[in-house]
């Protein structure tokens, strides 16, 4: 595949001010204020918690990041960057711009957790492992093959499918620790990527419906034949992806629970109702306080252990425009 | 009790509020709009706008709306879109009216919400 991208169909600046989709301007607005890098976060203070790990629960969690740390790259070099010549709007390029960008920031944020708290030796092991590994190469020789297609829309829905529902396999790790009050400021790292990834498969799942909007009835079956076909390729695989690494700690049927249950909202991300029934998603309460202190209403305020205090972080109850 | 909601361009607040299928008005989109003045007690829904340290979680359009004392004195409750990986932000939007207007925050769901979502939400609308 060497087809050259057609990057600018002819010359135009981009003019921020004759914005044409709302959304792309709250989008960027949204992008640009959540930015961050992980030297921020205090990674260092997570090794004393490191090392009363188990042996195979350090190595769970280093193939893990290993895992994400592939599809981070894929995302922002191949993933955004091919959703730029399809964009509808030159904003909307502009917004792909700011998410390949991020998708290289969290892909760098996993070698700081690296450096951090594993020895060189291990980590070019975990490489090597994600190299190997057999479900983890056929996650991203799948989406590498859609994001080549010839269809933009199904680009999107591959898209979409990597930023809300391929991450959570790994992503249920830092969680699953952060509950156990261990790796805390990891798991804080963690969830500015995961707030990322929400923006992001929002974001394109909204684009891939206005492109639908102005198609065929054909075509939006055609479409969402092609949606639920890949949700299942790429869900069997990750159940096989799942098993290889979270069946030595006994974790695997309730990480299960949250791909499904990720998998609903990639599905609702690109306006599809969700498939998976709620007696398939229920995701340990643990975890779900983990990712969102506010989801549960009767969450212990002091079990929300992490530090995520030291980002400073503004809490937005009051609002300029808010008059009363 | 009488639904009134706002739904952004993506439209997926406003899918919500069709599966319910119950009798809603909905906030208007553009500034330009006529305003939406109530008369009737009523449950406010509305999705929150994401995460972040810059706030804006409560759309403008709903601030507008609630600005006008003879809407805000007639809202009874609120009900909250939101995504559950905006962290401590999930369903703000919905924390923040629920305080500022001193009323119930009674439900929230994620994105478009599930069937389940829908029937809870719904029993809960049409119970007096």
């Amino acid at each position: 595949m060497t087809q050259a991208i057609p990057l600018l169909r002819s010359i135009q600046a981009i003019n921020w001010n004759r914005v044409t989709d709302e959304v792309d301007q709250d989008v960027w607005d949204r992008l640009t204020s959540n930015f961050w890098l992980p030297e921020k976060i205090p990674l260092s203070n997570d090794i004393p918690s490191w090392r009363t790990l188990k042996p195979l629960e350090q190595l769970m969690t280093t193939r893990v990041f290993t895992g994400l740390t592939m599809l981070d790259t894929i995302q922002g070099t191949v993933g955004a960057v091919s959703l730029i010549p399809d964009a509808s709007t030159p904003h909307e390029e502009a917004v792909y711009t700011n998410i390949a960008f991020m998708e290289s920031v969290h892909a760098k944020s996993y070698s700081s957790i690296f450096s951090t708290l594993i020895s060189t030796a291990e980590i070019d092991d975990a490489f090597r492992w994600s190299e190997e590994n057999e479900h983890l190469q056929r996650k991203g020789r799948i989406i590498l093959d859609h994001y080549h297609g010839d269809d933009p829309a199904k680009r999107k829905v591959a898209s979409t499918m990597l930023e809300s529902f391929l991450f959570y396999s790994g992503f249920y790790a830092p969680m699953y620790w952060s509950s156990r009050a261990k790796l805390t400021n990891t798991a804080d790292l963690i969830r500015l990527i995961i707030r990322d990834e929400a923006v992001h498969g929002y974001y394109i799942g909204y684009k891939y419906q206005r492109a639908l909007a102005s198609t065929s009835a054909e075509r939006r079956a055609e479409l969402k034949d092609y949606t639920f076909s890949l949700l299942y390729e790429l869900y069997d695989n990750e159940e096989a992806y799942t098993e290889d690494l979270y069946d030595p700690l006994g974790l695997t049927e309730d990480v299960k629970m949250f791909l499904r249950y990720n998998a609903n909202k990639a599905l609702m991300n690109l306006g599809y109702e969700a498939l998976f029934p709620k007696d398939a998603t229920a995701v340990s309460p643990a975890i779900l306080s983990a990712l969102s202190p506010n989801a549960d209403e009767n969450h212990d305020f002091f079990s929300g252990s992490g530090s995520s205090y030291v980002m400073g972080k503004a809490v937005n109850t009051e609002d300029e425009d808010w008059e009363f | 009790m009488r639904l009134v909601y706002f739904s952004s361009a993506s439209e997926n607040t406003h899918r919500f509020v069709q599966k319910l299928d119950l009798d809603a008005v909905r906030i208007p989109l553009r500034r330009a709009d006529e305003p939406l003045t109530v008369s009737e007690p009523y449950v406010l829904l509305l999705p929150t706008y994401g995460g972040g340290a810059t706030g804006g979680a409560v759309p403008k359009q709903v601030i507008r709306f609630l600005n006008y004392p003879d809407n805000r004195a007639l809202i009874r409750g609120v009900i909250s879109a939101g995504n559950t990986n905006f962290g401590e932000a999930y369903c703000l939007a919905g924390d923040i009216v629920a305080a500022k207007c001193r009323v119930p925050h009674l439900d929230r769901f994620e994105l478009l919400g599930t069937p389940d979502d829908v029937a809870r939400i719904r029993e809960r609308l049409t119970t007096p």
